[in-house]
């Protein structure tokens, strides 16, 4: 049975819920955000992710209409949603702090949305209810907020938004005042929460194990601009700069000269040492600058040079980072470079094979890694 | 325990002496029968049934009860929207010029406020009376009012105002639903103060009265000048009682409400153990 994959971005028929049109803001001199234009689809769970002050915040506000753009035109809806005041536009948002009103119960708090509607008293009623049902809060409705934990606290804000059944719900680095594990738990949460509502969802994070984990997409941002939009797995796996191999986990980048040879490329990176072999994606030129990225884990460690690898290696080790259930190490290379493989522990730690100041080899195959022009 | 000191002790008896001492003698000069101040002639309360008598005494509390109410609501309502103005408008033009001169009358020598605001009265023809010393305690109250709220709102989570306005509120409403009730008690304490002052000032008021308007300070000042009589001891005696009535309410309530915030994090930490 194939399965129907949610994937409406590939879709050319499917229409966007909202549109970033070469939006511009600017603060002063300084420029937040830069001639953006992305495209969200309804039910996405898209996570805007990158350093802090790359603008995400401000992309996020400009939806929730606490910023206006300086250039450039966003739709909700195909509706240009500029001159739209916050409190008539059907988003809704997640404080980073919360922003629960300290002088009200939970009760009032989820329900505080609801009033300003001037909803029926039995209408509103089912429907905070409802919502705490959700969160699992119906314990807690008569409690005032600072009589509550932080996580409860967390799940009153996510309640609070989702009341009104916003078509787009923002969320402002919405776990980071929780601990790892809860935070985790939570995420699970979130996505079983956004599954059930069918609500757009929009995630600022720096988080990036957080991005990865809830979002459908990913939209990695520096310096006002987006540099990729992608799947968890495409932005990993496939990405399209130095920037986001590095940005997204543990990365792997060797510089050097290309050398096309029929369908696969030769790197001239260091003198002295074997040419590295890659799969390029696009059409590489003879002599240009090429970076090479391979993940930790996909550079296999072994004691003598395997037989058949297309990249094969020598070094030194020089530092075992043990992480329980799997150990990095740093090898270092007669050059000074020093390359990080990572291995699952899969036997126990005194069964070891290898420790510091060991010859090892270091290889993998040819499409192991990606190349990348910049 | 601590071992008792000598030093601790002697400076501990001469602060306190020197600090209540006076207010001590008045109190009981109140319940002297003599009339004359300083003759101890026996114990006797009819110079407060004597003030309870005193038309003119009674006629001037008034005043200054009128007066206090009305200028400190004024003052509140104008000082926390000067408050607000200066901390959430953001930068503009002359913003420091403007928060510099709010400030500025705090430390303004009373008699030239008085004496300007006379002027401005008598300028602009204004007859001298309960209005105008409303007026002028207002002018002064207020700037007290806007330190207290925006000490207050510097410290206010601005989001939570977004979040009102992001859950359907008009600004308007996001004021008076969000803001106010949690800056209630910084409003609250700024109308006290408001209310403190102007029962408290002699200087603006003796500028700014009329004949047709006295003031409870200005009575009390004005008999002086004519003798201490028993009287202004009880009265005085009233008025330390009050004073220290509504001390000791006030830090009763903070104790209290303390408390209770204590007792609810423990029991949320309870919870979140749990």
């Amino acid at each position: 049975m194939t399965q129907s994959v949610f994937a409406p971005w590939n879709d050319p028929g499917a229409k966007p819920l909202i549109q970033f049109k070469n939006v511009t803001k600017r603060f002063g001199e300084f420029v937040a955000i830069d001639d953006l234009t992305i495209d969200i689809f309804e039910q996405e769970f898209y996570a805007l992710l990158g350093p802090s002050g790359c603008g995400k915040t401000t992309l996020m506000r400009m939806l929730a209409g606490f910023e206006t753009p300086t250039e450039g035109t966003i739709l909700l809806d195909g509706q240009n949603i500029a001159p739209v005041p916050p409190n008539k536009r059907a988003v809704n948002m997640m404080f980073q702090s919360y922003a629960l009103f300290p002088h009200l119960s939970i009760w009032d708090n989820i329900a505080f949305g609801l009033k300003r509607e001037g909803l029926a008293k039995d209408v509103i009623g089912d429907r905070v209810q409802e919502m705490l049902r959700l969160t699992r809060l119906e314990k807690f409705a008569r409690r005032k907020p600072h009589q509550i934990s932080g996580g409860q606290r967390q799940r009153v804000a996510l309640a609070r938004s989702l009341a009104k059944a916003p078509k787009l719900l923002l969320l402002d680095e919405p776990l980071g005042a929780l601990d790892k594990k809860l935070r985790q738990e939570t995420q699970f949460e979130l996505m079983d929460i956004q599954e059930k509502t069918g609500t757009t969802f929009v995630i600022v994070t720096h988080d990036q194990e957080e991005a990865m984990t809830v979002a459908s997409r990913v939209a990695v941002m520096d310096h006002g601009k987006i540099i990729q939009v992608a799947t968890p797995a495409d932005i990993y796996e496939q990405p399209n700069s130095v920037y986001v191999a590095d940005f997204i986990g543990d990365v792997n980048i060797i510089e050097g000269k290309a050398e096309p040879q029929g369908g696969k490329v030769s790197i001239a990176w260091a003198e002295g040492q074997p040419n590295v072999t890659g799969t390029p994606s696009s059409e590489i030129t003879k002599g240009q600058t090429v970076h090479f990225a391979i993940r930790p884990e996909k550079v296999t460690i072994s004691a003598t040079k395997p037989e058949d690898a297309t990249n094969a290696i020598q070094g030194k080790i020089l530092d075992i980072a043990y992480l329980g259930n799997v150990s990095t190490y740093h090898v270092e290379l007669p050059n000074g470079v020093v390359i990080k493989s990572q291995t699952a522990n899969n036997r126990r730690l005194s069964r070891r094979s290898f420790t510091w100041e060991d010859d090892v080899w270091l290889s993998w195959t040819d499409t192991a890694g990606i190349l990348l022009e910049r | 325990m601590r071992r008792f000191s000598w030093f601790n002790a002697t400076s501990l008896t001469f602060g306190f002496a020197f600090l209540y001492l006076p207010m001590i003698i008045l109190v009981i000069y109140s319940f002297n029968a003599s009339k004359l101040v300083t003759v101890w002639a026996g114990f006797s309360t009819k110079w407060y049934g004597e003030l309870f008598q005193n038309e003119a005494f009674l006629d001037a509390v008034w005043v200054t009860l009128k007066v206090a109410i009305i200028s400190s609501t004024l003052a509140t309502v104008l000082g926390t929207m000067a408050a607000l103005v200066l901390l959430r408008s953001g930068r503009f033009f002359g913003r420091t010029l403007f928060s510099g001169m709010i400030y500025a009358p705090l430390v303004m020598p009373e008699v030239i406020t008085g004496l300007s605001l006379l002027l401005l009265f008598i300028g602009i023809g204004l007859d001298r009376g309960v209005l105008t010393i409303v007026l002028a305690h207002t002018t002064f109250a207020m700037c007290y009012v806007s330190v207290v709220v925006s000490s207050r709102l510097t410290t206010f989570d601005q989001s939570l105002e977004e979040a009102a306005l992001d859950l359907g509120c008009s600004p308007f409403q996001a004021f008076y639903l969000v803001t106010l009730p949690i800056i209630a008690p910084a409003v609250i304490s700024g109308w006290l103060l408001a209310f403190t002052l102007s029962l408290d000032d002699l200087v603006i008021a003796s500028f700014t009265a009329g004949p047709s308007a006295t003031t409870l300070p200005m009575k009390i000042w004005s008999s002086v000048r004519l003798g201490v009589s028993p009287e202004i001891n009880a009265l005085s005696t009233l008025m330390i009682g009050v004073v220290t009535l509504g001390v000791i309410c006030a830090s009763l309530i903070s104790k209290r409400s303390a408390m209770k915030r204590d007792q609810d994090e423990r029991t949320a930490e309870r919870a979140e153990a749990a």
